[in-house]
């Protein structure tokens, strides 16, 4: 759903003779901007319209397909991507809006030869499956671990509860985390 | 003992089967360079966006579509009139059967009547989706709308709108299977019971919500699709037919897949054939991703039934027979036939010997999405019924609930055993292995049953309701026809496997991988797997029904075995011994009692390979290569048990699951810790259908739970930590002895939460008997038990 000035009740939503209604106009007017970004340490420079979604500026602009798209409506967390350090997430945002702004995505964590301890810990967890929940859970842990080294199950299950997940049941996720907490805290392969 | 795949003589240590072993596919999914197919973009790809019906029911009377054409970065739009005549036609009839009288399919784009909310009528392509959404509101549609059919039992009443006019009547399917004579059974015992059950509609919501991309090289005539299904192999063969090319020019892949679960399998859902369709026209590649909001009315939904129930017992609690009247609601069409409604038939038995059994149902269709199997396909609607009824003669002849259980389970001497009914595959209902009694002994013990009655005591002083519940199932999996798999060695020694299922997260890449290393003796890592894709395997139906592992899983395993054969075959003539003196070891064929003469796979893949020269009659063709299929006669059954300890908030309805434990039973185990990954999964997906998960429908048929913000996943606060044990008997069925687990943890949860809510708040004499609950309708059954129990106290 790419037409946030509309809500969904125009397109969606029973309307006797929607002909009648219909508007008959020029082309909609859009502009577009130029911004400038950093994504993983590169700088980016693009021209974008101002209506497009960072998390599509990303993916289909940038190709950084890793951050993915589950919902367009901010609940589920995939798009989830570090701002500035902070968990945002993409699918509520404008390209526009991230001019100037630092951001890490998956991409920016390990690589298949050389994982991040937090990628490794999901790795030995067992805490995915389909892998399409993934990059968001990653990223929205990796905010959170930052600020809470040291956090309970109980702070665990709450922020994890900001991203869903349809394939895993969250057990091996939880244990993860935690388990990462650990290996972050003893500086293994940081 | 027959010797099994990868337990030859030479090697007798299995090395990864049965093994934790982490997953191959994990390192490309964690870092994001997995490919999904939003992740597709071949260069100068255009963007889908369809226009879909506003209206449960409505004649379409006109569609203009200039003002959309004439829109700036607009390349096309197609309404039902431009499409060729094989695309006008209602799209093919997947799963025909005697008893479906009225088999009306969907249409690729709607013609004169829409049947559903989210119908597509017509698809704009454009240079982007912005501007695709943007067209769509230019098209105009003079729509008159029709009253919609939406609630099920209203359907079937004479004065109905009819959904389908030229059928006369909205119940397309009236079926019945009858094992012994259940009316004479009912005569003679001691007690019947009588109950009825309504389960209403969720969705799948996978993460990944559906796409298609489609790639037409006029040149080359070769069309390439990549679309988010369970079933690339039958999706390619359809659209051969159907554009009129040979099978060899359609090239389907399914890549990584966002989770599947039952409706990313359908043959055709509109959006597969228009998007090639438009591909083909344009001779550009097409892209159309499903949002969120499509996704909950355009992708298949499922699970409402409304069964009329009873049981009779005699006076210990046998059970003499059985009866269930049901209705189902097939929604506006019903390509997938009957596959739902024979599953819940023929599962509600489950483990219990039940001599005299009736199942009747009738298919119904209503302006709703349509439905299609989702994990579990019937089977929860099967189990809730039939444990809801055990529960009840335990609570009604004062017996233990587990005790009830027992004096009714099919013995383990008692297999293969024959239920009596026909299955899903059309072969005979025959459950080819089990131990029930042990699975329930496990999980009693796991859960602390014998302690219970004190717990559940000590629990009510201090004033808290908390139930224990509990539920038995048998889980029909691992059908045919058939699949298969093509094993290679290439010259680096390194093995190459493809499949024809596709995989969306269940990890095949690794459990197939872990059983050709094992046959191989080569590392696990060295195994790659390819899946769904038509290019590279071309034979196959798909991922459904629990069956990959053990249908696609013996493939692989056969065909690894033959490559072994030809392996030690080709050595024997390079090192001119004799077969039964070598030896397969890490990944070298070694000549027995002589260390220095050995040849490595790559070596022999090399040699089998010549460039001049000749082949030996016994290596009977070229390459370290082979081809094997595996079609079983008939499905095999999975089983288990799952209790659960839940504690109610009866000021609130919030539910609070404080010991959720899980016995399986799949047979043989490939690899414990992806089998645990399912089971949790298949929990979690449960919960939600048993407690938050609800598609409502208002009385118009407009869906009023259309995003994450009304209809409820669970999240990691509601899913507890699951408790899983194995009981392991082999399936005889199948030469790796395994059987499916996809769905086992699924198809029982609503019938614990119900157990343990009965359970919780017995005081109150509560009945559970609808699915799925949430906070509120719980709260409202709490309260008209209580004052129902109040009148029954007040003094006259
Ligand atoms: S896609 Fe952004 S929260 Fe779901
Ligand atoms: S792993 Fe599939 S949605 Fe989380």
């Amino acid at each position: 759903m790419k037409r946030r000035a509309q809500t969904n009740a125009s397109r969606r939503t029973p309307q006797a003779r929607r002909s009648k209604q219909a508007k008959v106009s020029l082309p909609p007017l859009w502009t577009r901007k130029e911004i400038r970004l950093r994504v993983n340490g590169v700088e980016y420079t693009s021209t974008v319209d101002v209506r497009m979604t960072l998390v599509d500026f990303l993916r289909h602009e940038l190709g950084l397909t890793g951050t993915h798209v589950g919902c367009e409506h901010g609940v589920c967390g995939a798009c989830t991507i570090l701002l500035d350090g902070q968990a945002v997430r993409s699918c509520l945002l404008f390209a526009v809006q991230a001019d100037g702004a630092e951001i890490t995505t998956v991409e920016g964590l390990g690589t298949p030869e050389r994982l991040h301890p937090l990628q490794e810990a999901f790795r030995d967890h067992h805490a995915l499956q389909c892998g399409f929940c993934t990059p968001g859970f990653l990223m929205s842990t990796l905010a959170f671990l930052r600020e809470n080294p040291e956090p309970s199950d109980e702070q665990i299950r709450e922020v994890l509860a900001g991203n869903l997940c349809r394939c895993t049941g969250y057990q091996g996720i939880i244990d993860a985390v935690r388990d990462a907490a650990q290996r972050l805290r003893s500086g293994y392969g940081a | 003992m027959n010797e099994r795949p990868g337990e030859s003589r030479e090697s007798m240590v299995t090395r990864y089967f049965g093994e934790p072993i982490k997953r191959n596919e994990d390192p490309r999914l964690l870092t994001g360079r997995g490919t999904f197919v939003d992740d597709i973009r071949p260069p100068g790809l255009l963007h889908a966006a369809f226009l879909r019906s506003p209206f449960a029911h409505a004649r379409i009377l006109s569609i203009r579509t200039e003002k959309a054409r004439a829109l700036p970065g607009v390349v096309a739009v197609y309404t039902h009139a431009d499409l060729p005549p094989a695309l006008q036609e209602p799209l093919p009839k997947l799963i025909p059967h005697p008893a479906l009288i009225h088999h009306k399919t969907q249409y690729a784009l709607a013609p004169d009547k829409v049947r559903h909310v989210g119908e597509p009528i017509a698809v704009v392509i454009a240079e982007n989706r912005y501007v695709a959404e943007d067209a769509l509101e230019l098209i105009e549609v003079e729509y008159d709308p029709l009253p919609p059919v939406v609630d099920l039992e209203q359907a079937i009443q004479p004065d109905a709108p009819l959904v389908h006019e030229d059928a006369g009547t909205n119940v397309c399917a009236h079926y019945t299977q009858r094992v012994g004579n259940v009316e004479e059974a009912f005569a003679k015992a001691a007690y019947v019971f009588t109950e009825r059950f309504v389960i209403d509609r969720g969705t799948a919501a996978p993460m990944e919500c559906r796409g298609v991309v489609a790639q037409w090289e006029p040149k080359m005539r070769q069309l390439t699709v990549w679309d988010s299904t369970q079933a690339p192999i039958p999706i390619r063969n359809g659209l051969a037919r159907l554009f009129g090319l040979p099978q060899s020019s359609v090239r389907v892949i399914a890549p990584d897949i966002g989770g599947g679960f039952g409706p990313k399998i359908m043959m055709f859902y509109p959006e597969e054939v228009v998007v090639p369709f438009a591909a083909m026209q344009l001779e550009r590649p097409v892209k159309w991703i499903e949002d969120r909001l499509e996704n909950f009315v355009a992708m298949n939904q499922e699970r409402e039934q409304i069964h009329e129930a009873s049981i009779a017992v005699d006076k210990e609690g046998r059970i003499l027979g059985v009866k269930t009247v049901f209705l189902y609601d097939a929604g506006a069409y019903i390509p997938y036939g009957l596959i739902v409604p024979i599953v819940a038939s023929t599962t509600l038995p489950g483990p219990y010997k039940i001599p005299n059994y009736h199942c009747e149902f009738r298919a119904v269709f209503t302006n709703k999405t349509i439905v299609s199997p989702y994990r579990g396909a019937g089977r929860p609607h099967g189990v809730f019924v039939m444990e809801r009824l055990m529960d009840r003669v335990a609570r009604e002849l004062n017996l233990d609930r587990a005790e009830v259980r027992r004096r009714n389970f099919i013995q383990p001497d008692e297999f293969p055993y024959d239920v009596g009914l026909i299955y899903q595959d059309n072969a005979p209902l025959i459950y080819d292995s089990g131990n029930y009694p042990a699975c329930l002994e496990k999980a009693l013990e796991m859960i602390g049953y014998d302690r219970w009655p004190s717990e559940r005591e000590r629990y009510r002083r201090e004033g808290r309701y908390v139930g224990l519940g509990l539920a038995c199932y048998v889980e029909g999996s691992g059908i045919g026809p058939y699949e298969g798999c093509r094993v290679t060695v290439e010259p680096s020694g390194k093995v190459y496997a493809a499949t024809s299922v596709g995989t969306q997260g269940q990890g095949h890449f690794t459990s197939f991988a872990q059983i050709i290393a094992d046959i191989l003796s080569v590392p696990v890592e060295d195994v790659t797997i390819t899946t769904g894709d038509s290019g590279a395997f071309s034979w196959g139906t798909g991922t459904f029904a629990s069956r990959a592992a053990v249908v696609a899983g013996n493939a692989v395993a056969l065909a690894a075995q033959a490559v072994r054969e030809k392996a030690l075959r080709v050595a024997a003539t390079l090192l001119e011994a004799r077969v039964e003196d070598l030896e397969l070891r890490d990944g070298r064929v070694f000549v027995r009692g002589v260390p220095g003469r050995s040849l490595s796979l790559g070596e022999i893949a090399v040699a089998a390979n010549p460039l001049r020269g000749t082949i030996p009659e016994e290596w009977e063709q070229p390459g370290l290569e082979a081809t094997r299929y595996f079609a079983p006669p008939r499905g095999t059954f999975s089983n288990g048990v799952h209790a659960a300890i839940l504690e109610v908030d009866i000021h609130t309805g919030m539910i609070n699951i404080l010991k959720y434990v899980v016995v399986h039973d799949c047979g043989r185990i490939i690899n414990p810790m992806i089998l645990d990954g399912q089971i949790r999964g298949g929990v979690a997906q449960g919960i939600g259908n048993a407690f938050y998960e609800k598609l409502v429908y208002d009385e118009n048929g407009q869906l009023l739970t259309r995003t994450f913000m009304d209809y409820l996943l669970p999240t990691a606060m509601e899913v507890p930590e699951v408790e899983i044990a194995h009981v392991e008997t082999p399936s005889p069925l199948n030469p790796l002895g395994v059987k499916g687990a996809g769905e086992a943890g699924t198809i029982p949860v609503p019938a614990v939460f119900a157990s343990a809510i009965d359970d919780a708040l017995a005081e109150f004499s509560v009945r559970i008997t609808e699915m799925p609950l949430s906070p509120n309708r719980l709260l409202e059954i709490i309260r008209t038990a209580r004052e129902r129990s109040k009148e029954a106290k007040s003094p006259r």
